[in-house]
């Protein structure tokens, strides 16, 4: 019994000091300017990339590659589970999906955009200076510089759009307008148009996991705002690092393939 | 601007007087190299032959020089032709500079002495002499340029055609040289971490400075690895793993980068570079260029978002073969 006594208490002791030693070392790294510091190699766990909607598995475009080429399945990481498409829109939606094989900017290797850039099946990097957040992407080499003070507006439109940030609270908030309508959110067809406004939040809840939230604005497209949220995690592996991926070679025979080929968009292997 | 300009110059001729300047540090204790720099200047990459062994301009010299510069880069003077064709931009969408940069070299390459790039190796002008001649086979078109690995010429095979026209990467990032426009980086550091955004079409350089290692020499990148360490208030950037078609100067993938950032001033930033490629050429060789600060932001160049050129390139050299092919037929 007094046995059985000490064995109770040593294992709650041994359970207190696991979780103090968790708090330490979960505890979110600072600045110290006292701002939580965001640097480091992160990525979206999930299937967002290829539909922000829940989504089935499905067959890829290729059958040659098998199971490679397949489509994962996804709960979704809409907040509301549906995407509030306007009428228009949502017509426009079902022609990019039955055309997203030869649609989707991914393919062409165009710089994806925000939030897409955030949830693509690569890693990025944020390296958070003094005065400039650069958020450094895998995929096409897309590069955000996000200032924490408003340059004031955007002199053009641009692929990943005009990016200003500033911290309410632990959560650090970007603000990104002028972004082109030529980028979509996903592999499903889900996209906007030029007067979409996102605003990102980043809140560091633990030392290796960022929540992500993205709340998104289309007058022109959606009939009300609707939101995406999901985790972000750090890549902590002794040799974590971004490594170059220019997509461009591989996108030469699809974007090219009607010169190279005489024969619109056809290409070695498709139907 | 005179006022800077001005300054620099003393800076350059009063080392004492920049020892009193101090960089600011980052959190982890380094110099910042934090800000928007550029390197635009009219200084040439490699010596004029005429300049013998001149290393400097004297005032007088820099003067002309400018002057003749200034007037050599109008790309408003349309010569008719060919040259109009391929320089079709006018001067307004130039952006290469008009002055020479600070420190009054009269080359960027400060080593070899000379101030020009060392010969190639018998081995690399071989292997570079083997694909001019596949080169100059598709090289029929009025402004192909032999001599620049073919660049302007058609190709029906985009992987032939020049990492420029392919928006892959310029010339302007390993080393960081001087360009006809967006000769602007923004250097960003975090901990353990310094990136450079350069804004020739958005290639960045994310250098590490935690102590890891190369990459295994079986993986090669574009702009090569780099892996950055603190020697004093230099930062020293050690690239390698390139693939043989990033070609800096001739080089080959053997090319052993090595870069070495310190801040000297408010806004100058001296930027020393060492290419070392025993396999390409005959001794490494080394340049400088003190980097001045501009004003930002740097924008978005999407080139290969916009590249409509390549398939003109490309149906203008399918559109030769078949001619060619035609004429062979004929003669038949």
């Amino acid at each position: 019994m007094t046995k059985h006594l000490i064995g109770g208490g040593l294992l709650a002791l041994s359970c207190a000091m696991f979780a103090a030693g968790q708090v330490a070392t979960s505890k979110i790294s600072r600045t110290p300017g006292g701002t939580p510091d965001l640097s480091g190699i992160w990525q979206a766990l999930n299937s967002a990339n290829w539909d922000l909607q829940a989504h089935g598995a499905e067959p890829g475009p290729d059958s040659r590659v098998g199971a490679i080429g397949a489509v994962a399945p996804g709960p979704g990481v809409v907040d509301d589970g549906e995407i509030p498409y306007l009428p228009a829109a949502a017509t426009q939606r079902k022609q990019n999906y039955k055309d997203r094989w030869s649609a989707d900017p991914e393919i062409k290797c165009y710089m994806p955009g925000v939030p897409r850039a955030t949830y693509m099946p690569y890693p990025f990097q944020i390296i958070q200076g003094s005065e400039t957040i650069m958020m450094s992407y895998e995929f096409a080499d897309a590069v955000r510089l996000i200032p924490m003070k408003n340059p004031g507006p955007a002199p053009a439109d641009s692929w990943m759009g005009w990016s200003i940030g500033h911290w309410d609270g632990d959560t650090l908030v970007v603000d990104v307008t002028s972004q082109n309508d030529q980028t979509w959110f996903d592999r499903a067809g889900d996209f906007h148009s030029d007067a979409l406004h996102v605003v990102e939040r980043y809140t560091p809840v633990d030392a290796n996991i960022l929540m992500y939230e993205a709340t998104i604005e289309d007058p022109k497209v959606f009939s009300r705002q609707w939101k995406i949220s999901m985790p972000l995690y750090r890549h902590v592996e002794k040799n974590a690092q971004l490594m170059e991926f220019k997509c461009i070679p591989f996108s030469e025979d699809v974007l090219y393939g009607d010169v190279l080929h005489g024969n619109a968009g056809k290409r070695e292997g498709s139907k | 601007m005179t006022v800077r300009f001005v300054g620099i110059v003393l800076l350059g001729l009063l080392p004492a007087f920049g020892q009193n300047w101090t960089a600011p540090r980052t959190s982890d204790g380094h110099p910042s190299l934090e800000g928007i720099w550029t390197n635009k200047t009219i200084t040439p990459m490699e010596r004029p032959k005429d300049l013998g062994d001149k290393a400097f301009f004297t005032p007088e010299e820099a003067k002309a020089y400018t002057q003749a510069a200034r007037q050599r880069n109008n790309k408003d003077q349309r010569g008719g032709g060919v040259r109009d064709v391929l320089y079709a931009y006018n001067d307004f969408w130039w952006d290469s500079g008009t002055k020479l940069l600070g420190n009054m070299r009269t080359s960027i390459i400060v080593d070899p002495p000379d101030g020009r790039i060392p010969p190639l190796t018998a081995h690399r002008m071989a292997q570079l002499q083997e694909q001019a001649e596949a080169i100059k086979i598709r090289c029929k078109q009025p402004g192909c340029a032999i001599a620049n690995s073919g660049q302007m010429s058609p190709s029906d095979k985009p992987e032939e055609l020049d990492l420029m026209t392919r928006c892959i990467s310029f010339g302007t990032v390993v080393p960081m040289m001087p360009s006809a426009y967006n000769n602007d980086y923004q250097i960003v550091q975090g901990p353990g971490v310094v990136a450079i955004d350069t804004e020739m079409v958005h290639d960045v350089r994310r250098i590490p400075t935690d102590g890891s290692p190369h990459l295994p020499l079986s993986v090669r990148e574009w702009i090569g690895d780099p892996r950055g360490h603190w020697e004093g208030d230099t930062l020293v950037v050690d690239s390698t793993n390139f693939k043989g078609e990033t070609r800096v100067r001739g080089g080959d993938e053997n090319l052993h980068l090595i870069e070495r950032f310190t801040r000297t001033g408010p806004d100058t930033l001296l930027y020393q570079f060492t290419v070392d490629d025993p396999t390409a050429f005959t001794k490494p060789w080394s340049g400088e260029i003190p980097m001045t600060k501009t004003e930002g932001p740097l924008y978005e160049y999407a080139c290969h978002e916009g590249n409509i050129g390549m398939k003109d390139i490309i149906a203008a050299a399918k559109a030769d073969e078949k001619k060619a092919a035609e004429q062979a037929a004929g003669k038949k």
